[in-house]
């Protein structure tokens, strides 16, 4: 039998020293809703388990300013009841809530989501559209990083030896803005993401000033579409701008055919979830308060 | 306890709705089921699986796994007998012996992914899986057919190479995949097309969906050294467990016992054994009981599915909407070795309409798929998709109401099927005439909502069934019965039993006894159990009061023929027999062993007389244009349930059948790689419904009594997932103008075929 160290960080530094130690065999334990899924199917083996979910900074939730600094391993139950935060950027939220089910919900974190790094993460493309920032501890720094540059394909990420996701930050956000997640899934929950896409947007008036546009599970790593912002971006959200928005999202998939959905079906619903995603966004910012599920 | 009025004004507990026996453990954890049994000294046993769709086996070389430490026994083909070329009942279908033990363990060669090549038992789970990383199988690797079709054509791998289709017309002259043709023909279906107004033919295919029950399958086996085994599995026929055991290892029924766990779901697909067979063996050889547990996966790729099947279908009517002929062909799968339900599928597909002119035609084909197993009202589920779906294109073309056409032509008392039945009292009629005048109906279809309909029917079966009740020295009554329990059949039973006692409810424990407690029982199934076993507990508590009425006798000195049964006691039954008090049960009990010793009763029988069922559902879904996604807004199920002996239950099987039904016809299906894998085995992308998927399933129970029972009982778990299909079906097609002929309607399929009916897509 195969043994396992398990191991409680206080501090990050702490996780990430024994991240080096355990020499490419470590697993870092936040909510463990993938990690124990995935020892139990034998796909992974880890050699040390270094649990997170004993540092302060790592399980907490922080304002400062207007910009909100969420915790890797928080779990998304206590993300979902962050009124605030969930006033701030509800597409977030809703995103980081639907991950898994009520149960998984009191475990799962955004960071685990992240690190999971499937494309079809039902976090990240809106946090893409959110702008959000990594904050990545190695056993001698921290670096950033865009959020959208962090995987590098499905279950890659971009971390190096001993690094370790402390958290995720979002900006400070400019009046009469929103943001929106919509995944498409064949049942009402319990299920992963056909197509996800993920709007945030600021309006003055009538007019869209700015726009940011993730899109999940069409590709090996969730996209930042910047055709479709671009599209957005001056337009007063016409339907000349969503169809070329919603273009731009559609020739952005670069997806499979499999037991999910077939390639011609990804590639247009990038395209209908785009204009729903947008109307709900824009919705918001306007003060318009509408639920996206 | 008390308990809500009662339902029903004849009786005073038939129709009442209290707790289940097995509630409270249920709710709290208690239960214990398979994988909740264990014993001191246990060893796990686990299975190697080919990983191959169709491969011959070449040599198998187990002697490294044998070597591990903690490794107690390994066995192969080699370690059960050649098995003789028979067919014996399994549940409601027939399988053959010699397949049977070709199933539990791969002979010659492996016929699907998923075939157990091997199992092992050792000391741990983690020990067994290595033995089975070090058990060689050296395989040559053949050609594999999946699909109907392509296992039909003259040139496909042949899964058995001598394999004669049975009934072929001609004799068949070489070996196929086609294992059997059947046919059921009445009256001349070219004279009935010839005067028809209108003639629809259409084709349609469904998939292969499972059963889907929450608990995997999982058993305890543990062989003594004088020769006796014992067993703990999860089951829908612990005598049947005993019967196949000592089939395939060649023992006698006397030395086997089987205990049967509460059940996780079973829905036909824990009517065969797996696992049983190979724990018993892997425990005589070890000397040390066994434990082996299916995983979700396991289930998935091993474990018996309903079938896929093509379909075609050619109905032909006069204008005023009378069906005149109709014929079906059905070509289904029957997984890697033959027995498909072919044969209910095709008996099933027009049994719901009186129709002069009948020619159905069914093949049973093999393919490189586990073999199939029953999943409720096995067969007829698919059939009637494509008969319903097209009675509604009649219904369409004749400008219809669809329940109006179905009247038009429903079967009623009197009316011969095309496979020789002529039924006597049913309620097709009247369940018709019921979802007519259901709330549901009867209000107008949701702006953006459409509405399907359609019908369903299936036989019910009776078949053999023991039960005996005793009485205890207070006076309350235990009921044994040998039929595990899925849809909460010991309430109904307890029931009947307190309904003829006179006594209360609660004074009645319904037990489920082992095979060496009880006499034979057929499976949990075909909707049997509080029919015909309900007829043995009826019998047997009529049996128990002759008992008790001739103690009464015996202490007033009178004949048993001057004393009643009434209200839970005995009393004079006249003025001429004399003047004596009541005696109730517990009176009796506390003298029995003055009166003659133990007061038991029971009884034993082959229940024939099973009343068929009928269903009518009424769906209204709307379509998502854009996603293909189908919402169901309201669903309603009415079926002639006979007598509703505990309605709740009988609630909970319209409900239960319904979205299993509403699932196989949205999302579920096997979906196979290139390679003959399975693609998807496990939830998360073999999609049954979630509860937030579907609204409140309503119900219609519309209450024929069966005049062969006491109290009118019919089979009520299987006809409730016959219709939802077509139901689905046809609202999607009066929803979106597009009729849909291939299940499941799944978002990416229906999204294809709304923008293929529209040049553009649609934007707005």
């Amino acid at each position: 039998m195969t043994d396992i160290l398990y191991k409680v960080a206080k501090t990050v530094r702490e996780a990430a020293s024994l991240m080096a130690a355990a020499k490419g065999k470590g697993r870092i334990l936040a909510g463990g809703t993938d990690l124990l899924v995935q020892m139990k199917a034998g796909m992974v083996a880890p050699g040390t388990i270094i649990d997170v979910k004993k540092i302060p900074e790592m399980v907490s939730i922080t304002e400062t300013k207007g910009s909100y600094r969420i915790g890797a391993a928080t779990p998304a139950a206590v993300i979902g009841e962050h009124k605030k935060l969930k006033k701030a950027w509800p597409g977030v939220v809703e995103a980081i809530n639907l991950i898994g089910s009520t149960q998984v919900q009191g475990r799962a974190s955004a960071g685990g989501n992240l690190c999971n790094a499937s494309p079809a993460a039902d976090s990240v493309p809106a946090l893409v559209a959110a702008g959000a920032i990594v904050t990545i501890q190695g056993p001698k720094t921290r670096r950033t990083v865009p959020v959208e540059k962090f995987t590098s394909g499905p279950g890659k990420t971009t971390l190096k030896a001993g690094e370790i996701v402390v958290s995720l930050t979002l900006p400070a956000r400019p009046k009469a803005s929103g943001d929106a997640y919509l995944r498409l899934i064949p049942r009402t929950e319990m299920d992963i993401a056909v197509v996800g896409v993920g709007v945030s947007l600021t309006m003055k008036g009538d007019t869209c000033v700015s726009a940011r546009v993730g899109l999940g599970a069409v590709a090996p790593t969730v996209l930042l579409v910047e055709a479709a912002a671009k599209a957005l971006t001056g337009s007063k959200l016409d339907a000349t701008a969503l169809d070329a928005a919603a273009n731009a999202c559609s020739a952005a998939c670069r997806p499979i055919d499999d037991k999910r959905g077939t390639i011609r079906y990804r590639t247009k619903i990038a395209g209908v979830l785009l204009r729903r995603a947008t109307a709900i966004a824009a919705d918001r910012a306007r003060g318009i308060s509408k639920q996206g599920h | 306890m008390s308990n809500p009025p009662t339902n029903n004004p004849k009786y005073k507990w038939i129709g009442t709705r209290p707790d289940r026996p097995d509630g409270a453990d249920k709710v709290t954890g208690r239960a214990r089921f398979a994988a909740d049994f264990n014993l001191a000294g246990q060893l796990i046993g686990k299975v190697l699986r080919s990983p191959h769709a169709h491969a011959r086996i070449k040599s198998i070389d187990t002697s490294k796994a044998e070597a591990l430490a903690g490794v107690k026994a390994v066995v192969t083909s080699r370690d059960f007998p050649e098995q003789p070329d028979v067919i014996v009942p399994a549940g409601e279908m027939q399988v053959n012996l010699r397949d049977v033990t070709r199933n539990i363990m791969a002979r010659e060669k492996v016929l699907y992914e998923g075939h157990a090549v091997a199992a092992v038992a050792a000391t741990n789970e983690a020990i067994a899986k290595q033995a089975l990383a070090l058990i060689k199988v050296n395989y040559e690797v053949l050609p594999h057919v999946i699909d109907v079709a392509a296992a039909m054509k003259p040139n496909a791998p042949l899964l058995h190479e001598h394999l004669m289709t049975e009934g072929a017309k001609p004799a068949a002259a070489r070996p196929s995949n086609i294992a059997k043709r059947i046919e059921f023909a009445k009256g001349d279906t070219a004279a009935g097309f010839a005067k028809a107004d209108v003639v629809i033919e259409r084709d349609y295919t469904t998939q292969a969906v499972h059963q889907g029950y929450i608990e995997p399958h999982a058993t305890l086996a543990s062989a003594s050294e004088d020769g006796q085994v014992q067993i703990w599995s999860t089951t829908q026929g612990h005598f049947q467990v005993r019967g196949f055991c000592a089939r395939l290892l060649n023992m006698e029924t006397s030395q086997i016992r089987v205990t049967p766990s509460e059940i996780g779901g079973g829905f036909g697909g824990k009517t065969v054994v797996y696992l049983e067979p190979l724990a018993v063996r892997l425990s005589q050889k070890s000397g040390k009981p066994v434990k082996m547990t299916m995983s979700r996966d396991d289930v998935f790729r091993a474990s018996g599915p309903a079938p896929g099947a093509d379909v075609h279908v050619k109905i032909g009517a006069m204008k005023d909407g009378r069906i005149v002929a109709a014929e079906c062909t059905v070509a289904m799968q029957a997984g890697a070795f033959p027995g498909s339900p072919v044969g209910p599928a095709c008996m099933c597909s027009y049994a719901c309409y009186d129709i002069d002119n009948v020619f159905i035609v069914g093949y049973d084909v093999v393919s490189n798929r586990p073999k199939v197993a029953a999943y409720r009202a096995p067969g007829a589920p698919i059939s009637s998709f494509a008969v319903e779906s097209t009675i509604d294109l009649l219904a369409q073309q004749l400008k219809m109401d669809p329940i109006d056409l179905r009247l038009k032509n429903a079967a009623a008392k009197g009316t011969k099927t095309a496979y020789g039945v002529t039924f006597g009292t049913i309620g097709m009629v009247e369940t018709l005439e019921a979802a007519k005048n259901s709330p549901h109906y009867k209000t107008p279809v949701k702006p953006g909502f459409a509405r399907g309909v359609a019908a369903g029917f299936w036989f019910n079966v009776g078949a053999d069934s023991s039960a005996a009740a005793h009485v205890g020295e207070d006076g309350t009554v235990t009921v044994i019965s040998g039929n595990p329990d899925i849809g909460g059949s010991r309430a109904s039973l307890a029931l009947m039993a307190a309904e003829e006692l006179g006594i209360d409810y609660d004074k009645i424990r319904p037990v489920i006894a082992d095979t060496a407690s009880i006499g034979f029982n057929f499976v949990t199934g075909g909707s049997r159990v509080t029919f015909a076993t309900g007829l043995a507990v009826v019998n047997s508590v009529r049996d128990l009061i002759r008992d008790l009425k001739g103690r009464a006798a015996k202490t007033w000195g009178v004949d048993p023929e001057g004393v009643i049964w009434e209200n839970g006691m005995a009393k004079p039954a006249g003025s001429n027999v004399g003047t004596f008090e009541p005696l109730t049960i517990a009176q009796l009990a506390a003298t029995a062993g003055k009166t003659g010793g133990p007061i038991n009763g029971h009884a034993q029988l082959n229940v024939t007389g099973a009343g068929p069922g009928f269903g009518v559902h009424i769906c209204d879904l709307a379509v998502d244009a854009d996603t293909g996604i189908v919402t169901v807004g309201r669903y309603t199920a009415a079926q002639d349930v006979g007598t509703a002996i505990h309605p709740s239950y009988v609630e909970g099987q319209l409900q239960g059948g319904a979205v299993q039904g509403i699932g196989w016809a949205l999302n579920e299906e096997y979906i196979y790689n290139a390679q003959g894998r399975l693609a998807n085995p496990g939830f998360l992308d073999y999609r049954i419904p979630v509860a937030s998927d579907l609204p409140m399933i309503e119900t219609v129970l519309v209450e024929v009594p069966n005049p062969t029972h006491p109290y009118g009982v019919r089979g009520v778990g299987e006809v409730p997932i016959i219709p939802p299909l077509a139901a689905v079906a046809n609202a999607v097609a009066r929803s979106t103008g597009i009729r849909m002929y291939d299940l499941p309607l799944s978002p990416p399929k229906l999204s294809a075929a709304l923008d293929a009916a529209r040049p553009l897509m649609a934007a707005e």
